[in-house]
């Protein structure tokens, strides 16, 4: 009987250097991931003074988009509405999601309420959300001791 | 035909390579979700393509095949970086083959917050005539 030794681990070359180009390039290592049925999808960018926050939510009237923050949590809710369709018309094809929709984030720090700001532009919603001045982390010098 | 799914979801199907010719660009392509309807007129396309520019947006009938391309734009923010990313960024591109004729030069199209809807005026041999049947 032949038994082919069959390695569970070999050295890849070439995985090595696609970890190393991952760890360089740090955006590659970013976990991109599908939430289970959370609609809208979101996209999180973080800077130092502020959170972007972006959601691809086409064809949606921006008065029916609803934003609360309140302290670290964001709340966007909202209503995509179907096209009404007349009894003469047939589908071919439904592929398009209707209905109500609301997600809540919790940022990494509290958020000034009135300072958000919010757009809607070719379907992506951006909401900026800067940090609150009171939450800012603060330098506290240390005093030499005598 | 049975009423699909009219709840929304999140996800964004990414087009195979073998679907679409292979791009000289290397971008993620994916196929935008749409709803076609038609009536005694008119076929009626909608699709959803967030991040899409107007002018980026390429309707093409071809033979018997509509092409619908669109190009989107990165997103990246100064001194920004993403932390947490639910969907993709890339173009887009879908097919159909069309089974009738329609009037060619009257076809419209116009983009919308990121929904593009297409009407397409059936051509005026083929709108649906009702025969009399005559009773022998």
């Amino acid at each position: 009987m032949i038994t082919i030794a069959r390695p569970t681990w070999r050295w890849d070359p070439w995985g090595e250097v696609d970890r190393l180009q991952r760890e360089m390039t740090g955006s590659f290592t970013l976990p991109r991931r599908q939430s289970a049925g959370a609609y809208p999808p979101l996209n999180i960018h973080t800077g130092d003074d502020d959170v972007i926050i972006t959601a691809e939510i086409p064809g949606i009237d921006p008065a029916d988009i609803d934003i609360t923050v309140t302290g670290d949590t964001l709340t966007i809710k909202g209503t995509r509405k179907a096209r009404e369709v007349k009894q003469e018309e047939t589908w071919h094809r439904r592929e398009r999601g209707s209905g109500n929709f609301s997600r809540t984030v919790q940022l990494p720090y509290n958020v000034d309420g009135n300072k958000v700001q919010a757009d809607y532009v070719k379907g992506v919603l951006k909401i900026v959300l800067p940090r609150a001045e009171a939450d800012k982390p603060r330098k506290i010098s240390v005093t030499p001791g005598k | 035909m049975a009423e699909p799914s009219k709840s929304l979801k999140p996800e964004k199907a990414q087009a195979q390579e073998a679907t679409v010719a292979e791009r000289t660009k290397d971008r993620r392509t994916y196929i935008p979700v749409v709803d076609i309807l038609e009536d005694t007129n008119n076929l009626y396309i909608y699709a959803d393509m967030p991040g899409a520019d107007d002018r980026s947006v390429n309707v093409t009938l071809e033979n018997d095949v509509l092409t619908i391309e669109a190009q989107v734009a990165d997103v990246s923010f100064d001194k920004h970086n993403v932390t947490y990313a639910e969907y993709g960024i890339g173009d887009y591109y879908r097919a159909f083959t069309l089974n009738e004729p329609f009037e060619r030069d009257k076809i419209e199209a116009k983009m919308k917050n990121g929904v593009l809807s297409i009407i397409l005026p059936k051509a005026e041999a083929v709108k649906t005539r009702s025969i009399p049947i005559k009773v022998g």
